[in-house]
């Protein structure tokens, strides 16, 4: 499998990454290399294998439905780029 | 309601986002109040924070299990949550937390009726493909700002269960009939308080059109966060109509999500989802399985409460109402209590309990815009004013009185009767002689009447009564009436 | 003062020859006179860590002090801290101040550890060699021409260099024992799940795990054992009693079988190395220990598997980062695409731009079940290699720990497959989720090599054991880069 350039935009766009345009030529030869030898995947054999999402056979633990957060707005906005009244902003968003 | 051109027809799925009305968020120990002041209600999990790691609450999946019982659905022994990627302001972790590929609830169904006119009612079966617990997003706030959109996150991580049906709606009528069903299920089992307007239930809806008999689906669109019942049905007929009217002007539809304007009752194409989405599913790492037992769920399926047709069933069977007052009653949990509190305390035949609370009090509360929670009357009052109508103290007319005075607050029924003097008279003496006085007074009448004008009986006793000043027993002077008139 | 164990660091404490302040001075004293060649330290935190000192003193004075009250560590720069930057290794974080701790800060703060500083290491350790860090590359103490390893390449060279006595580390494909077998240092990455990832920032949540780097196995045990347990703030901590680490060191190891996969004896091994590693085993053959070839046939696979997996996570993981809470933020974004596209760009290095561009489009649409599923498949059948070895009779595992002593700067900077491929003997350890470490062997050319050693689900205390008899037989872990001996 080779990614073309126009793939790496793709890819960047849905990753939100701005790339500069010398930069996507040696991006797709660097993504190529390593799909390439991330290939060597399709040789198992895992007809009859579950995939494994995670290492711990556990299941989900629970936690009691009580408030245990209190309101701590101005200690988590001190390392905001942008608030104001309270409400972080960003550039004008259209629904 | 505009009607479907003939040849047509339209499939309609709806996709409900109910929020869950536990205390805290799904994954942090946030509050989940409405109304707070922005991003006071959001944690450091709640604003992804590097490191920050998310927890399930057990009540969540509870509300989730009694939902999926209360429809019918098979309960997942293991469901996954997955993680939803997309770039959105509201969205602070770059992903939803949300189920995909094996939800906690599936399989399940909502029996909805349909008037086909006077006195005609079907039962349609609507699947519910499966319902899901997820993390709701945060909202943006555009007014007051220039260039800039604010982001409030207090929304973010609360707990909602999509419920995602088949595509086995047919109208907007339909729709709608579905959704107030789902509306009062998920009210009734007390997991979600219902508010639409502060988004507790919200609903999107995807429609698409064909042709009669056509094999396949039209490809469809998906119209979001449509916030009323009312918006619903305005929305799916727009929808319908506009992408009828694409079609037959040789266009095509697109597969797109728009948003409705209750302004203008339309329909237009979202800018902001313009991206053909991938989503980008994975199990998320951070969650394991969570485990629904046996157990679990027959624990649960124990203590679920009476549903509302469950209830409308026995009303009828139980108490003799009609079905259309068992509906009535059974409408809302609420209701349905105050109704057979009513019943049990006042000893009073049902049906006249059922009469009572369905029209008088319903009516009164309609015109107060009150709910039954906050009626001014409370179950045990009322009960004391039916108990006085079937121990005869008064009579159903002198009732209509009391209520309105204890409607004003005027105190308990006992004690307005007392105050008013309103006590039935039951002495028959009295009442013969009243009947006498209107008999000796009205000779023409009494000479017709006897001729054969049966319908004078009625005159006779509109003048009995005023006579007793309403205080006559109604029962009484209609027998004692017709005993004297026959001479 | 710097060359004893955390042990006679503790006696010296306890018998008052010297103070937790003169201690930790000490040690802000080295870092101030070599770290500025080495670049380990991102943050030192010469204040908080005398605060830290003079409370450890006044519990060692009250007779309320363990044996960590007083000793000094470094912190990977991975860990929040609150009121400390934590950078990650990366500009997308540069000015970002959590308002928490991690779990294991709190933990080791509560031990009476002081922490010293915030140590360097590859931007959201994606790296196995120190290079890709926002803050420069960290030289290796024993050759500074060449890479300390990574991602941990702070937390070794601080330790291999004096510049604090042990430090924590976070592995999530060998970040802890390549880079601690570059610098001849004991580094531990625990079993999944033993640690809290609670505060830690996360590059891949089904493989990170956090540990320590320290000079002997039996330092790493004291500071494992503290780091340790169940937390309910994460949901993949495991609730079950810690064994006690330290108790078990001195046991015999005599009767042991230890598996030796032949599949990690193949080519790949660099000469030198395989002579050292050859040498370790006949060590612990002396020792009592029994040896048998076993077999781990998808282990060549492991590479590709983690190369699917950790960028999938990772992509996801760090699609947090779009300057709008904290973090970096470009100026003057006219929409929302503009402010995330270059705030991302800007913020992160290439590699990690790589790394989440190869896990978004292994999750994305047509590609998932040929990649990531085909990935999670494989790594059943890696941890199905395991489980059956260790129920055939095997105690633990012994092979390579990296395939060759530490490279030159820029060897591998325009080929991230060849540098990959450094992970090819740890990256299993974390596909299964089982604990491994890797101790020193001897010197290749007077560089430091080291082997592994992986065990089974909560094996540590034995493989600890095994690690610190063998160090009692051999003295390579005793041994300093001349530079910062004295």
């Amino acid at each position: 499998m080779s990614l073309s350039p126009e793939q790496v935009r793709q890819v960047a766009h849905l990753a939100r990454l701005q790339l500069n345009p010398e930069q996507v030529a040696p991006y797709a030869r660097q993504l190529t290399d390593i799909l390439g030898m991330v290939d060597r995947l399709s040789s198992a054999n895992t007809a009859e294998v579950s995939p494994m999402a995670h290492p711990l056979d556990m299941v989900q633990r629970l936690r009691p439905d009580v408030i245990s957060e209190a309101d701590r707005r101005d200690d988590y906005q001190a390392i905001a780029p942008e608030t104001r009244d309270g409400l972080y902003l960003v550039p004008k968003v259209i629904e | 309601m505009s009607q479907i051109p003939e040849g047509w027809e339209a499939v309609i799925g709806l996709e409900v986002h109910c929020q869950l009305s536990t205390q805290s968020k799904i994954f942090s120990g946030s509050a989940i109040a409405y109304g707070a002041e922005p991003n006071t209600q959001a944690s450091p999990i709640d604003l992804g924070m590097p490191g920050m790691l998310p927890v399930l609450n057990v009540d969540a999946v509870k509300k989730a299990v009694t939902f999926g019982l209360s429809v019918g659905a098979r309960i997942a022994p293991r469901s996954v949550f997955a993680r939803k990627h997309y770039f959105y302001p509201d969205l602070p972790k770059g992903y939803q937390i949300s189920q995909y590929e094996l939800p906690i609830v599936f399989d399940g169904h909502l029996d909805i009726e349909l008037d086909d006119g006077p006195d005609k009612t079907t039962v349609k079966r609507i699947g519910i493909t499966r319902a899901h617990l997820e993390e709701d997003a945060g909202k943006s706030v555009h007014e007051g700002f220039q260039k800039s959109s604010g982001i409030d996150l207090n929304r973010a991580g609360t707990p909602l269960i999509e419920i995602v049906s088949e595509p086995d709606i047919r109208t907007a009528a339909e729709a709608v009939a579905y959704l107030k069903k789902l509306h009062q299920i998920v009210v009734y089992l007390g997991i979600c308080d219902g508010n639409m307007q502060e988004g507790s239930f919200r609903c999107d809806a995807n429609v698409s059109v064909r042709k009669v008999g056509a094999p396949k689906f039209g490809t469809r669109t998906e119209t979001k966060n449509v916030n009323s019942f009312r918006y619903v049905e305005k929305a799916i007929e727009y929808e319908i109509e506009r992408q009828i009217e694409v079609i037959e002007a040789g266009g095509s539809i697109r597969q797109e999500t728009r948003l409705f304007n209750p302004d203008t009752g339309e329909t237009r194409a979202m800018r902001s989802k313009e991206d053909a989405n991938d989503y980008r599913y994975f199990p998320d790492p951070d969650l394991l399985p969570v485990v629904c037992s046996d157990e679990y769920i027959a624990a649960i399926r124990e203590s679920l409460p009476e549903l509302p047709d469950a209830k409308r069933a026995r009303f009828v069977q139980d108490f003799g109402l009609s079905d259309y007052d068992a509906k009535t009653l059974t409408s809302s949990r609420e209701l349905a209590s105050y109704y057979e509190a009513v019943v049990a305390a006042s000893g009073a035949e049902a049906k006249l309990c059922a009469n009572w609370v369905a029209t008088d009090l319903l009516g009164a509360l309609n015109k107060l815009s009150k709910d039954i929670g906050e009626s001014p009357i409370s179950a045990d009052a009322l009960a004391g004013m039916l108990k006085r109508i079937a121990d005869k103290t008064i009579s159903g007319k002198l009732a209509k009185d009391v209520f309105e005075a204890m409607l004003n607050g005027e105190g308990s029924a006992d004690e307005i009767i007392k105050a008013k003097g309103l006590v039935q008279i039951t002495d028959e003496s009295a009442i013969i002689a009243a009947i006498d006085d209107v008999i000796a007074r009205n000779p023409q009448q009494v000479a017709d009447y006897r001729g054969g004008k049966d319908k004078l009986f009625g005159f006779f006793v509109g003048q009995a009564m005023k006579a007793t000043q309403g205080k006559a027993n109604p029962d009484a002077l209609n027998r004692l009436l017709k005993e004297r008139l026959a001479g | 003062m710097h060359k004893h164990s955390i042990a006679e660091l503790a006696a010296g404490l306890r018998e008052k020859k010297f103070s937790s302040r003169e201690l930790t001075q000490a040690y802000l004293k080295r870092i101030d006179r070599f770290d500025g060649a080495i670049n380990s330290y991102v943050t030192v935190t010469a204040e908080r860590a005398l605060k830290q000192a003079d409370a450890a003193d006044a519990r060692i004075a009250a007779g309320d002090a363990g044996i960590l009250t007083g000793i000094p560590l470094g912190q990977k720069d991975i860990f929040c801290t609150t009121g400390v930057r934590t950078a990650c290794g990366s500009r997308m974080l540069d000015k970002f101040i959590a308002p928490y701790d991690a779990t294991i800060v709190e933990k080791l703060d509560a031990a009476g550890m002081v922490m010293l500083g915030k140590l360097n290491m590859d931007e959201f350790a994606m790296g196995s060699s120190n290079e890709t860090s926002f803050y420069g590359s960290v030289c290796n103490p024993w050759d500074k021409t060449r890479v300390p390893g990574g991602s941990s390449g702070g937390s070794v060279a601080a330790v291999a260099a004096g510049l604090c006595p042990v430090a924590t580390a976070t592995d999530t494909g060998g970040s802890i024992r390549q880079p601690a077998a570059l610098t001849n240092l004991t580094g531990i990455k625990p079993t999944y799940g033993r640690v809290s990832r609670y505060g830690m920032i996360a590059f891949a949540s089904s493989l990170d795990q956090a540990g320590v780097v320290a000079r002997s196995a039996e330092d790493a045990a004291h500071v494992l054992q503290a780091m340790s347990g169940f937390d309910p703030r994460d949901s993949t901590s495991v609730e079950r009693p810690v064994d006690d680490l330290v108790v078990g060191l001195g046991q015999s190891i005599k009767g042991l079988t230890i598996g030796l996969p032949k599949e990690y004896f193949a080519d790949g091994m660099a000469p030198g190395v395989r002579v050292r590693v050859e040498e370790a085993i006949a060590t612990l053959t002396r020792l009592g220990v029994n040896f048998r070839e076993i077999s781990l046939p998808n282990s060549p696979l492991s590479v590709p598997t983690y190369y699917v997996v950790a960028p999938a996570e990772a992509s996801s993981n760090l699609a947090r980062f779009d300057g709008v809470r904290y973090g970096h933020r470009a100026e003057g974004a006219k929409s929302l695409e503009e402010l995330y596209k270059k705030s991302r760009g800007e913020g992160f290095g290439a590699e990690v731009q790589r790394r989440i561009m190869i896990g978004t489009y292994v999750l994305s649409h047509g590609y998932y079940d040929a990649y990531y599923l085909q990935a999670q498949k494989v790594r059943r059948l890696i941890y199905d290699d395991f489980k059956r070895a260790f129920a055939d009779g095997i105690d633990l595992i012994l092979g390579p720990t990296a395939t060759d002593v530490a490279f030159k700067f820029g060897h591998n900077s325009d080929d991230p497959v060849a540098m990959y491929l450094n992970d090819i003997y740890t990256i299993a350890a974390n596909l299964a989720g089982i604990p491994a470490m890797s101790l020193p062997c001897g010197f290749v050319d007077g560089l430091p090599t080291g082997f592994q050693l992986m065990g089974n689900f909560f094996s540590e205390a034995r493989m600890l054991n095994v690690a610190h008899q063998y160090q009692q037989a051999t003295d390579f872990h005793t041994k300093w880069p001349t530079e910062y001996a004295s």
